[in-house]
């Protein structure tokens, strides 16, 4: 077996059994990143030296007894974490040559259990898209293509695209992500691995550059539902640096991928179902639903009516959070700076904003802007958040009938980079299965279950109560034995 | 009478409120762990978090919460057990984050009021509408450099209170009264420190006037006035200035003016079109304060006793309203005199403080954080007085003495042998020898110029050198000339 062909367990069982090394993997992962890394352009920063320096002392710390829950595992960092002494670009001009000087909490307890960082993975420009094209470091090509066009290069999806091209091309053997709206699942699907966002509160947000604070929520993707599992043992937990996480223990989620799902009511939201969604996705869900029947689940109809205000509530919500979390950009104290002579401090802001942002970031900032104006804020503000809190209650009284929720993870399968750019609404509505677990703050696992006609993977979502991600792993973890999901994309190390 | 002022049309009424940003008394930020100290050294008390950096997070100070509750306390106000923060939003080069997080919508402290008094006596109640938290912004130096502006971000994240009062006040004095009394109950409660010319305490005075019996005309809001002396002049050339534009036949605008201290004038920083948008909206990084009503419970009885309270206390000690008040102007004064006063007589002790020891502070140019002679020795001086070791007025000189020395009174005494006489054959030797001296003047008090026994009594003191116990040697003078 290759190294890089490892899951993060495999390679975990294989470092404590003495069949591998640290230093073996990542030199292993540095070969892929640099072979495919070219054309899939899913690195903006490798970090080999530091990896690789990483791993001999992680390889020191195993031989001395004192191996981590991670020690050695080799992972790629979404750009949108802040590295302390490693640039953090948010996928954006505006943060051009910044170096944090601090460590995010979720990298920073990663990097406690023993994991090795290889790099900074791209994303669209502060997390804003769904298909990997607004970077500032450019688009990443999915590594999986279609089985009747393979010359089209397709998206990996989005915001996380760099993270879930990564993984699934065996560039790394997970990655850190963030879902504001479906950024971890929807490429997580595009791509054929497995993603989860866990419930808000359940990672720190602390050294993560904001897009939407009440939605943002970071959580891994990796090869399998217990890669993930693993990975966000140890990426969750209480912070005091974050106000808004919560202080509750960590659940050992890797065990509950292990658990049977015999009795679980499982709900089958019927606003899902929506006009002239293409037949495979309905034939994927309904495949789904009957794994879960077979291992003894019970499948329960259910509602949640405001669903369809899901998509445009979280387009008032979380452009209106961005144009205040992206006021800091100001050129004033970091990143790049833009002013010619004579100029005031109006044109400080004005060069260097219209320089350092690309065009969705500033159509977010001008929506979130507008919403939040004078004569404005009642209409669309005010308004969405009543209907947030509508969406959380539709789910709260589902919890009343079913354990966990299964959905399509996205409307289709991965399009082309070319595709859908002209139209910013065609564009968002990727995110019309995504966006209501981020607006109650549930945990939402997406699963791949099967392929389309063209070949490429697709995937399923679970949805669970607040902080059960448990039952989202166990469900997941369901569905992933029986979809015996072992496609492999074209382009892969 | 009320205040007015007197223009062209007639009389003009005013009306004034104030909103005033206090400085919170604490260790830290109010949403990070970075120091508050005053004069550092720039940039010098700065975390990411007051910087505005990516990824950065608030975190609320637990202390600056409870001087908000203690301030809403003392100032008779609502506690709301539940509030939230909001973000304003704005630019400028020392706003880090590009917002503010304040309290908009649900500020922590709801009504109360504050009782002012004026010179002719008079008490009137001004009332709050509101305290909330916030986070003050950096500085910017304009002055430092011909064609760069310099930032400086050490009072970027202290925390701030906004107290708004309700448009109560009517003339200039009543505005510095409220404003001074605001700063007294602050200063008593140790949540602000109330220095205005360090900037720790600012205030926005929003005036408008109108003519008897009228509701509010257009207010205009004066910016940032920094000192008690300036809110009073900036209120009365405001309300001048629009009296001249109503009877002028214009309208006043609203706007945001700033108070021009060297020409005492407002003028106009930014009209009402020019008025930031500031897009309110709650805070997403903070979840909404939750004030358990136990804490605050814990907070009300571990106040301090505040000015009224402790006023009311000194008059039933028998002091007069105006000592009282005096002696309760500052905290540490009424410390000092309270150490003085401490199982002596309350009354005596207050002349002390107000008489001979104010002289010397002023005489001295001191402060009463830095006495010429401390109130343990004034306590005992007043005890020397008491216990009959030497007169009131001998009492006087050992109080110079012990300012020039810094010597304890009973040293100064024992040194000098300042000892009162109380031996009354001491006396009567005194006393007879001046009666022989002064044989005519004796001859006349007898044959009725009454008058000349203080004579007699002032000659027996001076012989003595003022150490003659003067209830005794009246005494011993009534019975020679007897």
């Amino acid at each position: 077996m290759r190294p890089t062909d490892h899951t993060l367990k495999g390679a975990l069982d294989a470092l404590a059994a003495g069949e591998t090394t640290s230093v073996a993997l990542t030199e292993a992962f540095l070969d892929a990143i640099g072979r495919l890394n070219p054309r899939l352009n899913a690195f903006i920063t490798v970090t080999g030296e530091k990896a690789l320096e990483a791993a001999k002392a992680s390889d020191a710390r195993r031989a001395a007894g004192k191996a981590g829950l991670l020690e050695g595992a080799p992972l790629a960092i979404k750009d949108l974490f802040c590295t302390a002494g490693v640039q953090t670009t948010a996928g954006s001009r505006i943060l051009g040559g910044f170096i944090p000087p601090y460590e995010s909490t979720v990298t920073a307890n990663l990097l406690r259990d023993g994991a090795v960082f290889l790099g900074k993975v791209n994303l669209d420009e502060f997390a804003m898209g769904s298909s990997n094209t607004t970077s500032a470091s450019g688009p990443v090509e999915n590594p999986w293509s279609r089985a009747n066009d393979p010359d089209t290069r397709l998206v990996p999806g989005g915001s996380s695209g760099g993270s879930a091209a990564a993984v699934a091309a065996r560039l790394a053997l997970g990655a850190t992500a963030t879902d504001t709206g479906g950024s971890i699942r929807q490429p997580a699907a595009f791509c054929g691995i497995a993603g989860i966002k866990p419930t808000y509160g359940r990672c720190s947000r602390f050294g993560i550059v904001a897009f939407a604070s009440s939605l943002d929520q970071a959580g891994p993707v990796a090869r399998t539902v217990e890669d993930c599992a693993i990975l966000l043992k140890s990426m969750a937990g209480f912070d005091p640096k974050d106000a808004t996480s919560a202080d509750l223990p960590v659940p050992d989620f890797a065990a509950a991928c292990g658990r049977s799902v015999k009795g679980l009511r499982i709900g089958v939201p019927k606003e899902y179902r929506l006009d002239g969604m293409a037949p495979e996705i309905e034939a994927l869900w309904q495949q789904g639903l009957q794994w879960l029947r077979d291992q003894g689940a019970e499948t329960v109809e259910i509602s949640l009516p405001h669903t369809k205000y899901a998509l445009p509530t979280y387009y008032i919500v979380a452009p209106a959070e961005a144009s205040s979390n992206l006021a800091r950009y100001d050129g004033v104290r970091f990143g790049l700076r833009e002013t010619a002579q004579g100029s005031d401090l109006r044109d400080l802001y004005e060069r260097t904003r219209a320089k350092g942002f690309g065009q969705e970031v500033r159509r977010r900032i001008m929506i979130g802007t507008y919403v939040l104006s004078a004569g404005y804020y009642d209409a669309y503000y005010l308004k969405a958040q009543k209907v947030r809190a509508l969406i959380r209650r539709d789910f709260e009284q589902a919890w009343g009938k079913v354990d966990a929720i299964v959905t399509p993870a996205t409307p289709s399968a991965a399009f082309g980079i070319e595709e859908r750019q002209d139209d910013p609404i065609t564009m968002y509505l990727n995110d019309v299965f995504t966006v209501t677990a981020n607006l109650a703050g549930l945990p939402g696992l997406a699963v791949p279950a099967g392929l389309d006609p063209q070949g490429l993977p697709l995937g399923l979502q679970v949805i669970g109560k607040p902080f059960d991600e448990e039952t989202c792993f166990a469900v997941g973890a369901a569905i992933e034995r029986a979809a015996g999901f072992t496609a492999l994309p074209r382009l892969r190390a | 009478m009320s205040y007015t002022i007197e223009g062209s049309t007639g009389p003009w009424e005013l009306v004034i409120g104030l909103e005033v940003h206090a400085q919170v008394i604490s260790q830290s930020k109010l949403f990070s762990g970075a120091a508050t100290a005053f004069g550092a050294e720039p940039n010098s008390q700065v975390s990411f978090i007051d910087a505005g950096f990516p990824g950065m997070l608030p975190v609320i100070n637990r202390e600056c919460v409870a001087q908000a509750v203690r301030t809403g306390l003392g100032l008779n106000a609502d506690i709301n057990l539940w509030s939230r923060f909001d973000r304003k939003n704005y630019f400028y080069a020392d706003l880090p984050q590009g917002y503010q997080i304040s309290q908009y919508a649900h500020p922590i402290v709801g009504e109360g009021a504050v009782e002012i008094e004026l010179t002719d006596g008079t008490k009137k109640t001004v009332g709050i509408t509101r305290l909330h938290l916030e986070q003050d912004a950096g500085k910017s130096l304009h002055d430092q450099h011909p064609t760069k502006s310099f930032i400086d971000l050490n009072r970027s994240g202290v925390a701030l209170m906004e107290i708004v009062s309700e448009p109560d006040m009517r003339s200039p004095e009543e505005a510095g009264a409220y404003l001074t009394k605001l700063r007294q109950i602050l200063r008593y409660l140790g949540t602000c420190d109330g220095n205005m010319d360090e900037g720790s305490m600012r205030a926005d005075v929003n005036v408008s006037v109108r003519k008897a019996g009228e509701s509010y005309r257009t207010r205009c809001e004066v910016k940032n006035v920094n000192s008690v002396k300036f809110v009073m002049q900036a209120v009365e050339a405001e309300a001048r200035r629009q009296i001249e534009v109503w009877e002028s036949g214009g309208t006043v605008e609203q706007e945001t003016r700033l108070f021009d201290t060297q020409r005492g004038v407002t003028r106009s920083m930014r009209s009402k079109e020019d008025a930031h948008d500031y897009r309110y909206f709650p805070e997403p990084d903070l979840p909404p304060l939750v004030l358990e009503k136990s804490w605050v419970e814990q907070l009300k009885a571990s106040l301090p006793e505040l000015p009224d309270a402790r006023r009311a206390r000194y008059v039933a000690m028998g002091l007069t309203p105006y000592d009282a008040h005096v002696l309760t102007l500052e905290k540490e004064t009424a410390a000092f005199f309270e150490t003085v006063a401490k199982g002596r007589d309350a009354k005596q002790a207050a002349n002390w403080v107000t008489g001979d020891f104010f002289a010397a502070l002023n005489r001295l140019k001191r402060d009463i954080t830095d006495p010429p002679v401390t109130a343990e020795n004034l306590g005992r001086l007043l005890d020397l007085i008491a216990d009959n070791t030497i007169s009131g007025k001998i009492a006087k000189d050992v109080f110079e003495i012990m300012i020039e020395t810094g010597k304890a009174p009973g040293e100064i005494v024992e040194e000098r042998g300042l000892k009162q006489v109380t031996d009354t054959g001491a006396i009567e030797a005194a006393v007879a020898d001046v009666l022989a001296k002064n044989a005519d003047k004796v001859a006349e008090y007898r044959s009725g110029k009454d008058k000349l026994f203080g004579f007699f009594v002032g000659q027996t003191m001076k012989a003595m050198q003022g150490k003659g116990n003067p209830a005794l040697v009246n005494e011993v003078v009534k019975k020679l000339l007897g």
